[in-house]
């Protein structure tokens, strides 16, 4: 579900004015400073879910892991097998939680919506009414995903803020600008670029990173060492 | 259907999409932003109410999530659509091309018909 109203990436926003010590929450890792409200409201709530037996610490620490070591890479598996497969493109088009679930990713709530880079139209995904984000596909957002810059501008003024991630688009592109603001989840299947036709699909996938499935870049090639 | 036998269904099923049945609109009909303002959890952006656009496609029915942000079952479900609209319609100083275009989900309570269909209510873009 989405959440909107007050949400953990508030605290980016500032409030590091207090450097005192001895106040470090055990799991949450500060550097410095206390912990914030909502830090302390979400351990005092899974200490009382462990309490009484909801879940457990090995299943939230299992659960932190698979967010970091496993979601982020899905995203760039799924295209660069779409790459390789055009009639898994094809379903991955037409349904993108289907389509994963073919490979074996289970996107548990999240329902996708796969949207295609073609010479005529690019796709840039953004949510202007909070951080909606394919996370079971892509992993936690970036920063700049979350800011109100990102979120405000590329609503208005997709072309700079393209521009500003180094990628600029002629004027016969359509710029397609995809607003997740309620139940679907978006990934961009780029264009598959010149020169990997002898691509492996893991080393494609090496290309796919995060900004491209985003549409903010376009897949490079790197140049020849 | 309750909300259990949806999470069965999104088990043996994974889909992005729901059945919608009974929606009122279809793909390539035009349709109006509701202008209102009322208080609470609305997930349509202030931005494009009162905006003119085309059905681009139906998502499904899905929990009412101006229900559910109040902790009630979003019941009943609303149809969700996928609602295309010109840019320079959006924002009139818009500074890129006409052809640029934003897409958004609208549940169907916030839709009003336009009389006439679109030209074209696909562009070419596959899904």
């Amino acid at each position: 579900m989405s959440a909107m109203a007050t949400t953990p990436f508030d605290s980016y926003s500032g409030s590091h004015h207090d450097h005192g010590h001895g106040h470090h929450a055990p799991v949450a890792g500060h550097e410095e400073g206390r912990p914030s409200d909502h830090e302390i409201m979400s351990r005092a709530m899974q200490e009382l879910l462990e309490a009484r037996g909801v879940v457990t610490a090995e299943e939230v620490r299992r659960r932190m892991e698979i967010f970091e070591e496993e979601f982020p890479y899905r995203g760039s598996r799924v295209v660069a097998r779409a790459w390789i497969d055009a009639p898994f493109k094809r379903r991955l088009l037409k349904d993108g939680k289907a389509a994963c679930a073919e490979m074996g990713i289970d996107l548990e709530a999240t329902r996708l919506i796969a949207v295609e880079n073609t010479p005529e139209v690019h796709n840039l995904i953004v949510c202007t009414l909070c951080s909606c984000y394919p996370r079971e596909l892509l992993g936690s957002p970036p920063t700049w995903y979350k800011s109100d810059n990102y979120r405000a501008r590329v609503v208005f003024e997709p072309r700079s803020v393209l521009k500003e991630f180094g990628t600029v688009l002629p004027d016969h592109v359509t710029v397609r600008v995809h607003d997740s603001n309620a139940d679907m989840r978006y990934v961009v299947v780029p264009m598959r670029p010149k020169r990997t036709e002898s691509w492996s699909e893991e080393r494609l996938a090496e290309i796919l990173t995060r900004d491209t499935l985003v549409g903010v870049t376009m897949p490079k090639v790197p140049r020849k060492v | 259907m309750s909300r259990a036998r949806r999470a069965r269904e999104r088990t043996a099923h994974p889909s992005t999409y729901t059945p919608a049945p009974g929606h009122r609109f279809n793909v390539g009909d035009r349709v109006t932003i509701k202008r209102a303002f009322p208080p609470g959890h609305r997930r349509t952006p202030y931005y494009i109410r009162g905006k003119e656009g085309v059905i681009e496609r139906i998502c499904g029915a899905f929990p009412n999530p101006e229900e559910l942000a109040y902790g009630f079952e979003g019941e009943p479900a609303k149809v969700l659509y996928r609602v295309r609209f010109q840019q320079r319609h959006v924002w009139p100083d818009y500074q890129g091309p006409a052809r640029d275009i934003i897409e958004m989900e609208i549940f169907e309570h916030w839709l009003a018909p336009v009389a006439g269909r679109a030209k074209s209510a696909r562009t070419t873009q596959s899904g």
